[in-house]
């Protein structure tokens, strides 16, 4: 952005409101989200490109809008719009803060007190002629390097825990990153000595490269820390299979430890995983239960009610 | 003194392998579970010692070791699978079943092996049952592939005497069927068969439920040509051609390459001739050998079971009248006959019956497509259209057999356009070389051997032409460790794996495979070994005598000691 817009990487530029400034290119580098568009900056920009750009027509119409954002960062907006010719400091008051990127705890405490890990998945694909990466996941993945620091900071979510009685059976579903948790999770039982039987669902591409913490769960499994564990490897075979097809052809064993008042967790992609997962459950306990749709619907509630049935999806 | 040793020791109780054999229900064990379980790429130990018998087992990328452990995952499993052909002969057909299992579910290419079997390399988990279901179909099997049972029975592929070579074939497999396992669970496990309620002794009746102490090798040459190393076998059968027909076979015995690193009462060894008997009992013959190594063989330290220990433990005298007394009958002398090669004729022969035969040399036996040369596109064209068949030779190369003549421009023009003769690098020395397949896939390698062998020949052909001797046909060898599986103790230059970029250089073997070779160098790296050679190869340039090949010259000039017998390897 620097080099297109023909900017001085030195000039100092306001980061906050309190008028606190930083050299630009610090600015753009670790203060103001660059790569995700959004809406209100879309409409931020108005005022700044040429009135004959189509900018304001884009804006005028939701759909196009979100077509156009996905896969697009900041410099697509520049060069589409013909954003130039703007003074630097002028363009990074529209920008907002980069916002913090949330990820699960991937460890439990009690095993590990004195640190915390991560799960990350690469955020990497191919749009609109670039090679993009996330900005987040991208410096984890790409640049830091044993050593580096990062800032951090600690975000409780009080609906997501294991439930406190160690004895209870718990259900964990999470393919691709959602695994993150769920390894904390057995760390903790393994650490307390809980008796509860566990059930794992995971799920990825390939099982050769994408059996994140493999050694770990085969570990769990022998010692009985981990009761069950179905896989999905959707690129394996020629037919998809995911998570929810696992708990499908496991229905009945499901369903009985539900009634025997397993927990259910639900942790990874919303947009398609939790969905599906969500539908299958509702299947099952219909199957499963003899239930109508709406009685099923109901059970799912009263779990959710008594915290048997939580999830953390993004 | 080795007598005392290993006999000592022969003493003491069954090793874990003869458990394992002995519980496993006639080769069992839980391989039909352990090859379902979803959570692990591999199977426990005890079931891979099984797997063996049935043609295959575990490996893992040994490249991705070290990386993999970082990212917790387990390592690169895969599986080995080797195709059991007996004298290497395979049909178009089959052929293309093995190209396309190699493209699928392996690596992407096909290993001949120095046993004139096909191997299958990365094979994954989850593709191992349709992958022998398909090799099944194709009327080829992997079991008894690997295993402490009689391996792929080796067979002179010889065009040239087509009608002997017909005959001969016949005999090995009729070998080959008679000592293949008998168990069920074969079919069980890969097939889908019924399962079979074992009645123990009907199950089994040559292995019985403990199998052999080791594995055990049986080859059939047909001189002049040695090409399967008939010295190199636990037993060997020698075509005896009298009046231009098949008279029988002179029978030898113990021979082996094998030896453990540090262990001087390990060592290679060669088969001795024994006797004659004619075609019609060689099965009886090889029947009764074998069930002796079953009886006698060292069932406590794997490293001493194989069959040229239980005889030199005993001497050859004492294996000669126990086989006599097991057979009723005796053999006859040994009749004449003599090798003058172990390597391969390349190119077009025209056999007896008027059928051609174009012999291919395929680099360590590796068959795939490098970047300048589609190797296994040209193979897959030309099987097809080829209506004879293909032959697997013992040093790793291919032979594409039984051309008639009014298909041989067709063949011809397929070989042209793939450009599979000519690739540059085919010097007459790299034509006689053979490697192990070693990193990074078998789990026993201490050093490199096919991937490394390219780049030093290239050096060593460089001394030869420097030499003045640019054609020169010297048999060189190389193996990742010192099971041997290259039989490299029979090589005039030998290099054995001892660490990474490391080898024990041998010398002195001979042309056509009658002798053992000897230590010259312990250690030794690239240029050790260059440093090492080039003397000797000026030297050979300039005093070798007419027709004298490089390991019975180095041993003329005091390089080495000349070796008969695997007992003085060490001395
Ligand atoms: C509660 C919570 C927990 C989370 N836990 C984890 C976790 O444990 N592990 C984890 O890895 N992540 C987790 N995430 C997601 C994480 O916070 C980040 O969103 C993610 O790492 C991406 O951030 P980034 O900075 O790398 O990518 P960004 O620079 O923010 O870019 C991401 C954007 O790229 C775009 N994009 C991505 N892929 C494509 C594509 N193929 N085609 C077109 N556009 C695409 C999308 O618009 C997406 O919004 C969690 C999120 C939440 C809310
Ligand atoms: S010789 Fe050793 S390294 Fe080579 S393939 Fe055989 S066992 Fe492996």
């Amino acid at each position: 952005m620097i080099a297109e817009m023909k900017w001085n990487p030195e000039e100092p530029v306001a980061i906050n409101s309190q008028g606190e400034e930083r050299p630009l290119e610090e600015a753009l580098r670790r203060h103001f989200e660059i790569t995700v568009l959004t809406k209100p900056l879309l409409e931020k920009a108005l005022p700044l490109a040429p009135g004959a750009s189509g900018l304001s027509e884009l804006v005028e119409n939701e759909q196009a809008v979100r077509d156009y954002m996905h896969g697009r960062d900041l410099l697509d907006l520049i060069r589409d719009y013909s954003l130039f010719d703007i003074p630097a400091k002028e363009f990074v008051s529209i920008l907002r803060k980069m916002p913090p990127r949330l990820y699960s705890a991937a460890s439990s405490l009690k095993a590990y007190p004195e640190e915390v890990h991560l799960t990350v998945g690469k955020v990497a694909f191919h749009a609109h002629g670039r090679e993009r990466f996330g900005v987040c996941s991208g410096q984890c993945a790409l640049r830091l390097q044993e050593g580096d620091t990062v800032p951090v900071y600690v975000h409780e979510n009080s609906n997501f825990r294991l439930p406190a009685d160690a004895d209870a059976p718990i259900i964990m579903i999470g393919p691709g990153t959602g695994i993150a948790p769920f390894r904390a999770f057995l760390q903790e039982r393994e650490e307390i000595g809980a008796q509860g039987k566990s059930w794992l669902f995971f799920g990825d591409q390939h099982f050769v490269t994408d059996f994140l913490y493999q050694v770990e769960w085969q570990r769990w499994l022998k010692q009985g820390v981990l009761s069950r564990i179905d896989l999905a490897f959707s690129r394996d075979a020629s037919r998809k299979i995911y998570v929810q097809h696992r708990m499908l052809e496991k229905s009945r064993e499901l369903y009985a430890w539900l009634q025997d008042g397993a927990v259910v967790y639900v942790c990874g992609d919303e947009k398609h995983m939790a969905k599906d997962v969500h539908q299958t459950l509702l299947s099952i306990v219909m199957n499963e239960g003899g239930m109508g749709e709406d009685a099923a619907k109901e059970y799912i509630m009263q779990m959710q009610k008594e915290k048997r049935y939580q999830r953390d999806v993004y | 003194m080795e007598k005392n040793k290993r006999l000592m020791e022969h003493e003491g109780p069954p090793s874990d392998v003869e458990r394992i054999k002995r519980e496993s229900n006639y080769l069992r064990g839980t391989l039909k579970e352990t090859m379902a379980d979803p959570v692990s790429a591999g199977i426990p130990d005890d079931d891979n010692r099984l797997l063996k018998f049935h043609g295959s087992y575990l490996q893992d990328d040994r490249d991705l070791r070290i990386e993999r452990q970082r990212q917790k995952l387990e390592p690169a499993y895969q599986f080995m699978v080797r195709v059991r052909a007996p004298g290497g002969v395979a049909t178009p057909e089959q052929w293309l079943v093995l190209d396309e299992l190699a493209r699928k579910y392996a690596n992407g290419s096909l290993r001949l092996t120095t046993r004139q079997s096909f191997q299958l390399h990365g094979v994954l988990k989850w593709n191992m049952k349709t992958a022998i279901q398909q090799i099944n179909e194709a009327l080829l099997s992997t079991l008894g592939a690997c295993g402490d049972v009689n391996r792929n029975v080796m067979c002179n592929p010889n065009p040239h005497q087509s009608h002997i070579h017909a005959e001969v074939y016949e005999w090995s497999k009729k070998l080959s069927e008679h000592l293949s396992p008998q168990t069920n669970a074969y079919h069980e496990i890969w097939l889908d068969g019924e399962k079979v309620v074992s009645t123990k002794e009907s199950e089994e009746p040559l292995y019985k439920d403990v199998y052999l102490p080791r594995k055990f090798k049986i080859g059939i040459a047909v001189p002049p040509s040695n090409d399967i190393d008939v010295y190199s076998q636990d037993l060997g059968f020698i075509a005896i051609v009298e009046n231009g027909r098949l008279a029988g076979f002179n029978v030898a015995v113990g021979g082996g390459m094998g030896m453990t690193d540090g262990d001087p009462y390990t060592y290679p060894q060669l088969a001795s001739a024994i006797g004659f008997c004619p075609a019609e009992k060689m099965v009886e013959v090889a029947e009764k050998v074998v069930a002796i190594q079953r009886d006698f063989g060292n069932r406590s330290v794997r490293k001493y079971a194989r069959f040229k220990y239980t005889i030199d433990d005993r001497g050859l005298d004492w294996f000669v009248n126990e086989l006599h007394k097991r057979l009723g009958w005796t053999l006859e002398e040994k009749r004449p006959y003599q090798f003058l090669h172990n390597g391969d004729r390349y190119g077009w022969t025209e056999g007896s019956g008027g059928s051609w035969h174009y012999t291919l040399f395929v680099e360590n036996g590796r068959i795939r497509d490098f970047d300048d040369y589609p190797l296994m596109t040209g193979l897959r064209e030309i099987a097809a259209v080829h209506q004879g068949d293909f032959r697997l030779t013992p040093n790793q190369n291919v032979i594409i057999a039984n051309v008639s003549p009014d298909k041989k421009d067709a063949i011809e023009a397929l070989i042209e356009s793939c450009g599979l003769a000519n690739r540059k690098r085919h010097s007459p020395l790299r034509k006689h070389s053979m490697a192990c397949v070693a990193l990074p896939t078998c789990g026993l390698a201490k050093a490199e051997s096919e991937r490394y062998l390219p780049t030093l020949l290239d050096k060593i052909e460089k001394l030869f032409a420097d030499a003045g001797l640019p054609d020169e046909e010297v048999v060189i060898r190389m193996s990742g460790c010192p099971n041997g599986c290259s039989r490299p103790a029979l090589a005039e230059i030998a290099f054995i794996g001892k660490s990474p970029g490391k080898y024990n250089m041998y010398l002195g073997g001979s042309f056509n495979g009658e002798r053992l070779n000897k230590l010259y160098r312990e250690n030794a790296g690239e240029s050790e070994i260059i440093e090492a050679l080039q003397p000797i190869i000026n030297h050979y340039a300039k005093e070798k005598q007419p027709d004298e090949h490089f390991g019975d010259f180095v041993i003329r000039c005091g390089y080495v000691k000349k070796v008969l017998s695997g007992q003085d390897f060490h001395a």
